[in-house]
């Protein structure tokens, strides 16, 4: 079999997987399991994110201690503990998808918390004491005054944060969910002699998503130059 | 109607403000100054809670306003605070940032609050300029903006943190004019300024600080010709001083 | 939900097995970050070079590492890339541990590629003019970076560059997908064998832990030692 050969036979494959025979996989996968992921993950994290901010001493706490402790653990973990052992609670077995979706919403909530309470950091204090002395409270200074500001200086620290999501799909293949290197994966051992052009075409996949995105975040960084702060600098790229 | 007993505050082991205790009546205009450092800015901040006091009372109206319990939003919004660096909110027009306390505080519909604040804006004579953003504004424009946004609550006090330090010079004229303004209809004011000359033509009253104490209180005339504390009459001729002013 | 067995991770094989993967796990850590730190270095010194193609080089290296996941990095290493090598030489690799070394070689790349980006900012971080300053002090170039420059940039790129590593720690799980013994390796070795689920993910867990913050505290320490009220 050529190598023209394998791409005429699997093409399609590689970009859906079994759809519409089957469940969707492949790189169509990939993009849905990280959208999915990061949109869910949104409200959490702007909730995370304030209470990390929060004048309440009880509830920052907590809060700041379950973000540390998630920062601390690789992803791979959160995956496991959800898919091994969350059935032997619940008495039902996690879905591979369910189970990476649930892995990349927690994941993506405790990096999202950060990037909030970098961007409303970022901005000026007397921001703040601006809205306060004319009486609003805390709250209401967040959702009137500051979160606007910030959400706007956030924006490109969401795209990145969509590109540390599609790359950490990718964990899925190690619980057998059929994203886009699990499909690869599956194809290489159907054909066997071509691994390394399979495997660069995967990486090549990978790369015209990510990097594209990429350039959309420092387009988006040079376009919206901040309306005050600084674009939030961001606690160090998450992994995967 | 702004009463400070014996109120003491300190960073730290620094102490900032070290027994002030001063009584400032309604309709009347005070001006704070003193060198840099001297406690001018953590005094008039104290007075809507934006810094918290160590021991002591602050009433104002008739509230103490450090107990724990009290409504600070609500006493908040009854008193007008001007910065040095103007604080309007960026993502919002000239107008927006007139509208929005008002609105939040249920005060007035959002027409009323509209109508209320384009007179304002007219008032500090920039009703053309309500549809702007800040960043489209010069520094006098906005901290014009920011006053009329204060104004907007219909506070009974007025507090100014340096409202031109932050100003290239040819500007700071405009905002001192919409200043004394106020002051001619008897509002309620405590400024804290290194504007002399302002303060000399609108003070009823002259508080010089430094380290923390209210060292002098004085009428301009008296304040600016015959200063009594030596620290006072060290302050005025440095002020005078060609390498200073 | 069945009762938490502390002993079955105090001795006996799984154990020795899980005690076996952190081992591998901290080997990965060190010889990975030994071989990402110089590269980084390399990379971050070829994006400043003066030779246009050595900078596209750069660039190219270190956006091609990072828009790609590691786990494709590591099947591409483990899978793909001994297929372009002779059958002898193929051969010999087979025979070592050839799961441990396409680990660090992507681990490598992928952190070097990423630690350079760190120490690229780092540079930038610190205003022309303090260079400026030094030269019009009398300084040569070389005396003002080692004096001025550097300094400071070391500073700034510290903190970050120890975060890197939490992030370089965390993600040598990922080398499981190629069968590295690592420590998830083994804790879900010892989940097959036993079913016991709790006791292997706990034992990760805490180790993970333990790890990330000793790298954390560190970054900490590093942080009050430089810069003691000092801002870049």
């Amino acid at each position: 079999m050529s190598f023209a050969e394998v791409v005429d036979t699997y093409w399609l494959y590689f970009l859906v997987g079994q759809y519409p025979q089957g469940p969707l996989g492949g790189l169509a996968l990939t993009i849905v399991l990280a959208s999915l992921g990061l949109l869910l993950a949104l409200p959490a994290g702007l909730a995370l994110g304030l209470a990390r901010l929060s004048p309440w001493a009880a509830l920052r706490w907590p809060v700041t201690g379950l973000i540390h402790l998630v920062r601390a653990v690789p992803l791979l973990l959160v995956i496991f503990w959800v898919y091994f052992f969350l059935p032997s609670i619940t008495g039902v077995k996690t879905s591979q998808f369910s189970t990476m979706l649930m892995a990349l919403v927690v994941y993506d909530a405790v990096y999202l918390a950060e990037i909030v309470r970098a961007g409303v950091q970022g901005l000026p204090r007397v921001q703040v004491e601006g809205a306060r002395s004319l009486g609003l409270s805390w709250l209401a200074a967040m959702r009137l005054v500051l979160l606007p500001q910030a959400l706007r200086n956030m924006l490109p620290s969401l795209v990145s944060q969509f590109v540390a999501t599609i790359k950490a799909t990718s964990l899925g293949y190690i619980i057998g969910l059929s994203e886009l290197a699990f499909v690869t994966t599956q194809v290489n051992t159907q054909v066997f002699i071509y691994p390394t052009q399979l495997y660069l075409i995967l990486g090549l996949s990978y790369f015209v998503l990510c990097f594209s995105l990429t350039r959309v975040a420092f387009w988006l960084e040079r376009r919206l130059a901040p309306v005050s702060g600084q674009h939030p600098k961001l606690p160090a790229r998450q992994p995967a | 109607m702004i009463g400070f007993d014996n109120v003491n505050k300190w960073y730290g082991r620094y102490q900032a403000l070290v027994e002030i205790t001063e009584t400032i009546a309604r309709g009347e205009v005070v001006v704070v100054c003193g060198p840099s450092g001297s406690g001018k800015s953590t005094l008039i901040r104290t007075i809507n809670r934006l810094e918290p006091i160590d021991s002591g009372r602050i009433v104002v109206d008739g509230e103490n306003i450090h107990r724990r319990g009290l409504d600070i939003d609500a006493f908040r919004s009854r008193i007008g605070f001007v910065f040095q660096q103007f604080a309007l909110f960026p993502h919002l027009t000239a107008l927006q940032n007139c509208t929005l306390a008002p609105v939040h505080h249920r005060r007035a519909t959002a027409a009323q609050a509209r109508e209320r604040a384009l007179a304002l804006l007219d008032r500090v004579g920039l009703r053309d300029k309500a549809d702007a953003l800040p960043s489209a504004l010069s520094g006098g424009q906005q901290q014009r903006v920011a006053i009329a946004r204060a104004l907007a609550l219909q506070p009974s006090i007025l507090l100014f943190d340096e409202p031109t330090s932050a100003l290239d010079p040819e500007m700071v004229g405009e905002v001192l004019q919409v200043i004394k303004g106020l002051a001619r209809d008897g509002m309620t004011m405590v400024v804290v300024t290194h504007e002399m000359g302002f303060a000399r033509e609108v003070a009823d009253r002259i508080l010089f600080m430094d380290a923390g104490r209210i060292l002098e209180r004085a009428t301009p005339a008296d304040f600016f010709n015959r200063p009594q504390h030596p620290r006072a009459q060290q302050f005025l001729a440095d002020l005078r001083s060609p390498f200073t002013s | 939900m069945p009762a938490f067995e502390l002993s079955l991770l105090l001795s006996g094989p799984y154990h020795a097995l899980l005690l076996a993967g952190l081992q591998v796990s901290l080997a990965l850590l060190a010889v990975s970050f030994a071989v990402a730190l110089p590269l980084a270095l390399l990379v971050a010194l070829a994006g400043q070079a003066p030779l246009a193609p050595l900078r596209g080089l750069a660039v190219v290296f270190v956006e091609s590492q990072r828009s790609v996941p590691l786990l494709a990095h590591l099947l591409f290493w483990y899978f793909g890339a001994p297929e372009l090598l002779p059958p002898d030489a193929r051969q010999w690799l087979y025979e070592g541990d050839v799961e441990f070394l396409a680990a660090v070689i992507a681990l490598s790349l992928y952190y070097g590629a990423y630690m350079a980006e760190d120490i690229r900012s780092g540079l930038r971080a610190v205003p022309v003019e303090q260079l400026q300053a030094a030269r019009s002090l009398g300084l040569g170039f070389l005396p003002a970076m080692r004096h001025v420059v550097l300094p400071q940039a070391v500073r700034i790129t510290v903190p970050p560059l120890l975060s890197q590593t939490l992030n370089l720690w965390k993600d040598t799980s990922i080398a499981t997908v190629i069968g590295t013994a690592e420590l998830m390796h083994q804790a879900a070795k010892v989940e097959t064998e036993s079913f016991r689920s709790l006791e292997a993910f706990a034992f990760a867990t805490v180790c993970y832990l333990a790890v990330s913050l000793a790298i954390a505290a560190a970054a900490a320490g590093c942080q009050r030692r430089l810069a003691p009220g000092w801002r870049p």
